[in-house]
């Protein structure tokens, strides 16, 4: 067993002998973030904004009502903004300061997004960033970059991609990555689909 | 505090690696730091921005030679110490050595999902007006305090323009050092690029949630 295991055993035993957390709300805790809550919710979000228009412009209007309507509230996603890549502005979001982000719709952030590289690069080079992902916007795209400093939390919606017309919400949500909402992806054709084509 | 967690526009820190990232966690402590942390922010013994200044006090070279989760844990052991929770010899030791003090609230099984569902909001009724309004072209105070703030050095002493408001929110200034909420109006602020870096960015804007306290009027006097 590595030290620090050794070491986060120990405190979680002292803390439950003490009294102060109860270990079934323990496993609860992570049940929930690492498989209920993910980005799938935000793919729904996202695919219902490009089915319909009216909630498209909820959300944008009122992000934390809107996607309080699809039953996503609370921790890390008290206050939310949505914003709108358009062909002139494409949105990157990040925490400089930490690790904030919109877990109601995202879960969890992943470890990237955590990390020195990606903190410290992509307030000054959202582009270079981008290209690490593999993506590449035409040079006229201007990069708006959103640092979550305060309890606000920020979700990209992504523009909807050609090849797209006449899918249906849930097909459309397949379509909808994790960092296509961050603003370090775009939606991507869904593997099967992939397959076939 | 000028810590190693305020990291916009350092350099050097190499490639981002996001194909490498298949899971959440790394190992299975982290998932047990995670479930601690956010349990024992429930006990009501601190609150968030105490436990963001407990991580950032850690010196800067430990800061950046841990990983995100051990971050949390030296952030957590750092409260539960300051709290008198726990003693350093219970932690050492991994057992009981002595006399247990309460806590406000205990996180039971039965209310995480109520617990998570509801979160903490962060904003509070408005005690007075608004000092700036959207459109307003601001300066982000040069500041330097030894204490903890949301404010990143590289846009301090920046002019930017407010495009929007979000009411009064909990101040982290106070609200991490024990004294109170002192709710303040929140803004979000866009800096150009070119404001910030000057030439050497890809970037066209940059936009911050800033505090009332954070801005002036351009042409105002130094405080």
């Amino acid at each position: 067993m590595s030290e620090m295991e050794l070491r986060v055993r120990a405190l979680e035993s002292v803390l439950v002998e003490k009294g102060y957390v109860d270990p079934k709300a323990l496993d609860i805790l992570i049940e929930t973030y690492e498989h209920k809550v993910g980005p799938h919710n935000g793919a729904r979000v996202v695919a219902k904004a490009w089915s319909d228009p009216a909630y498209r412009q909820w959300l944008l209007d009122d992000a934390t009502a809107a996607i309080a309507s699809l039953g996503y509230t609370g921790r890390q996603g008290e206050h939310l903004v949505a914003l709108e890549n358009t062909p002139a502005v494409h949105n990157m979001v990040v925490c400089t300061l930490c690790s904030c982000y919109p877990w109601p719709v995202l879960g969890l952030p992943p470890v990237w997004y955590k990390s020195a590289p990606y903190r410290s690069r992509a307030v000054i080079d959202p582009r270079g960033v981008l290209r690490e992902f593999g993506f590449e916007l035409p040079a006229e795209t201007e990069f708006r970059v959103w640092d979550s400093t305060a309890e606000v939390r920020y979700l990209v919606l992504p523009m909807r991609p050609a090849g797209t017309n006449g899918l249906q919400e849930q097909a459309l949500a397949e379509w909808v990555t994790r960092d296509s909402m961050i603003g370090t992806g775009l939606p991507t054709m869904p593997e099967p689909k992939r397959e076939l084509a | 505090m000028n810590g190693a967690q305020d990291l916009g526009g350092m350099q050097g820190f190499g490639p981002i690696h996001p194909e490498e990232d298949v899971s959440l966690f790394h190992a299975d402590w982290e998932r047990r730091v995670l479930a601690i942390t956010l349990a024992m922010g429930a006990t009501g013994k601190w609150n968030i921005d105490m436990s963001r200044a407990a991580r950032e006090s850690l010196p800067p070279a430990q800061y950046l030679a841990s990983s995100y989760y051990e971050i949390w844990f030296r952030g957590l052991e750092r409260l539960l110490l300051s709290t008198g929770l726990v003693t350093a010899e219970e932690i050492e030791a991994g057992e009981l050595k002595g006399a247990t003090s309460p806590v406000p609230r205990v996180l039971m099984a039965d209310q995480v999902n109520a617990a998570l569902l509801r979160g903490s909001p962060a904003d509070r009724p408005a005690t007075v007006g608004a000092r700036f309004k959207v459109g307003d072209i601001v300066r982000t105070h040069q500041m330097h305090p030894l204490t903890h703030t949301r404010l990143p050095r590289y846009c301090r002493g920046k002019r930017g323009r407010i495009i929007a408001e979000h009411g009064a929110h909990v101040f982290p200034d106070t609200n991490a050092i024990g004294l109170g909420e002192q709710a303040q109006w929140l803004y979000t602020v866009r800096f150009d690029a070119v404001e910030l870096w000057g030439t050497d960015t890809t970037a066209a804007s940059v936009c911050v949630d800033c505090w009332e306290p954070y801005l002036d009027y351009p042409n105002a006097e130094p405080d």
